[in-house]
């Protein structure tokens, strides 16, 4: 069986070279629909792969100390609302652990009647639920005062959404019967560095989710398999993955990453601390940086908007540089705490132009400019910023970061 | 400082708690022993309840320190490349803040917790306990806030008062305004 597979995908690479060979022969000409149909990428196979012609990919910076730990999703080429798994932004702290799901436990303890420890299968057993939601490092789009990046994977790539499906953490924390006093909870991490936060026990009884699905399949390694936090429209930081430990609490255990890191310098030396939601944001994909419109004439704008507080009510593009602003249209479903996309048509009169979006959510909160957000936060903060993004369309179609 | 703002939540959760506490609906999972939870739980709290037996001093910690830190963060804490350790204090209001141990993190409690828990990268949980107080002990002697001689242990440390301990405030968005005054 399997090696008659395999014997399938070789005769269908070497079908596909032939048929290459054939085309690139005939005189340079591209080849019509009649030969594009004779191409075979094989038969049937166990895992299924992409066309062998996109090349869509997470991207990162290279880094001087040799370490690389975040890669960003290409939102240029997303459509819809949901973030292939194999495409979701990373961001981990202490590398990727290969963790075997079946040695793999979870601790729930602290202030409750009845510490318990589960397996991953026991899990599985009790009543689950499948939410779609975004999560969205803190740290993207940056305040564009430290730097900004060309494209909107670069500016904007630490966004993604997917369907999580796992056990809500209410549920768990029933189970083993939270007591009198707790206020909050101390998650943490199997990775190399036992990643920690703390978390008010209020976010955990409303809709947390202990998650072990993700789009249909299992968690990614690099989404926290076998079993993550999945805490709706906070920063992603705080949605604890490879989730080893719950400890109930009555305070919050001020570890490294929520008082080192993860905390915004203000302009008077005072830092803001435990600034969980994830405002109002939009951003366009289509064109963004580094894209290229061939010439004048019809294009659907579009683009993605999210809020930590909710769902998103309107979404308004300007093509004008922000002169004027018109409604985009949200495709449905509009959901709480994911990602919306919206449409814009628009027809490019070959000059130049500059188009950007804003987004309401639904309770009520617009995204700001750069300077509307330095004006009161300054140039040291790092995180938190839902500010608007500019892109400058030039005469020649080339597509740039116009708040560069 | 706004405490205040996370007392109300506080208070709420107490009761939200209270109404919750019930027998368990699905019975799926195991009991865990209480040796099984201390061997677990390495988690440290800002009142140091959990600390650990042991204890170190900043002239243990250099050594220390110059074998499994020094590396990363440099000699004297300040070279990098990660993380810098050591000085910064009176930058954080000016146009190049320096955060560091001595003039950021607001608890002497959570050096331990990090060292402990995600230090040597190239083998966290390595360290003794000894050693993880005299690593802190040599980070906050090296910046000025205790003396070289001062035995650090899970009496002590939790008591230090770290410099930037009053400088977080909770969270005040929305916090702009728009030019023409309506609600951001």
């Amino acid at each position: 069986m399997k090696s008659s597979r395999r014997r399938f995908l070789k005769d269908g690479a070497i079908l596909t070279g032939l048929v290459a060979g054939t085309v690139q022969s005939a005189s340079g000409q591209t080849p019509g629909p009649e030969e594009a149909a004779h191409r075979s990428a094989g038969f049937v196979r166990a895992i299924g792969e992409r066309s062998r012609l996109e090349t869509s990919a997470r991207a990162w910076s290279d880094s001087s100390t040799g370490r690389v730990t975040s890669s960003l999703t290409p939102l240029q080429n997303s459509k819809g609302m949901i973030t292939p798994s194999m495409l979701h932004f990373e961001r981990h702290h202490a590398r990727v652990p290969d963790i075997d799901p079946r040695q793999y436990r979870l601790l729930i303890h602290g202030l409750v009647d009845r510490p318990l420890i589960f397996t991953v299968a026991e899990l599985e057993r009790l009543p689950s639920v499948s939410r779609i939601y975004f999560l969205e490092c803190s740290g993207n789009s940056r305040n564009p005062g430290r730097g900004n990046a060309e494209t909107v994977q670069g500016t904007h790539g630490m966004t993604s959404c997917s369907e999580w499906t796992g056990v809500p953490l209410s549920l768990l924390l029933q189970e083993a019967g939270v007591q009198k006093g707790a206020s909050w909870l101390v998650a943490e991490g199997a990775d190399a560095a036992k990643m920690t936060r703390s978390i008010p026990l209020t976010k955990a009884m409303d809709d947390i989710l202990v998650a072990y699905g993700q789009n249909g399949g299992a968690l990614r390694p690099e989404q926290g398999y076998p079993l993550r936090l999945l805490i709706p429209g906070w920063e992603g930081n705080i949605s604890i993955k490879w989730l080893r430990q719950i400890k109930v609490v009555d305070q919050p255990y001020m570890t490294r990453e929520e008082t080192s890191r993860y905390t915004d310098l203000m302009p008077d030396g005072r830092a803001r601390q435990f600034t969980f939601e994830m405002d109002a944001k939009s951003v366009i994909t289509f064109p963004s940086g580094g894209q290229n419109l061939p010439g004048p004439g019809f294009y659907e704008i579009t683009g993605l908007a999210w809020s930590g507080r909710g769902a998103i009510r309107r979404v308004e593009v300007s093509t004008d540089g922000g002169a004027s602003w018109q409604d985009a249209q949200l495709q449905e479903p509009v959901l709480r705490f994911a990602h919306t996309r919206f449409r814009f048509a628009w027809k490019w009169d070959g000059g130049e132009a500059v188009v950007q979006s804003r987004c309401i959510d639904e309770q009520g909160g617009v995204q700001p400019t750069v300077d509307d957000l330095i004006r009161v936060r300054g140039r040291s903060y790092n995180y938190h910023s839902n500010h608007i993004q500019a892109w400058k369309i030039n005469r020649n179609g080339s597509v740039q970061n116009a708040l560069v | 400082m706004r405490w205040s703002d996370l007392l109300i939540p506080a208070v709420f959760l107490v009761v939200c708690a209270a109404a919750q506490a019930q027998s368990p609906a699905y019975g799926v999972g195991r009991t865990p022993s209480a040796k099984a939870i201390r061997a677990w739980d390495i988690a440290i709290g800002p009142e140091g309840k959990e600390l650990p037996p042991g204890k170190g001093t900043a002239k243990e910690g250099a050594t220390i320190y110059a074998q499994r830190c020094a590396a990363c963060h440099g000699q004297t804490g300040t070279e990098g490349p990660f993380s810098r350790l050591v000085g910064g204090q009176g930058t954080l209001n000016t146009n190049r803040p320096v955060k560091t141990v001595g003039s950021y993190w607001p608890f002497a409690t959570t050096i331990w917790d990090y060292i402990n828990r995600a230090m040597p990268d190239d083998k966290p949980g390595s360290l003794s306990a000894d050693q993880v107080y005299a690593v802190t002990a040599f980070l906050l002697y090296r910046n000025g806030i205790i003396q070289e001689s001062d035995v650090i242990d899970a009496k002590s440390l939790p008591k230090i008062q770290m410099p930037n301990r009053n400088g977080f405030v909770s969270d005040p968005r929305p916090d702009w305004k728009t030019p023409s005054g309506g609600r951001n």
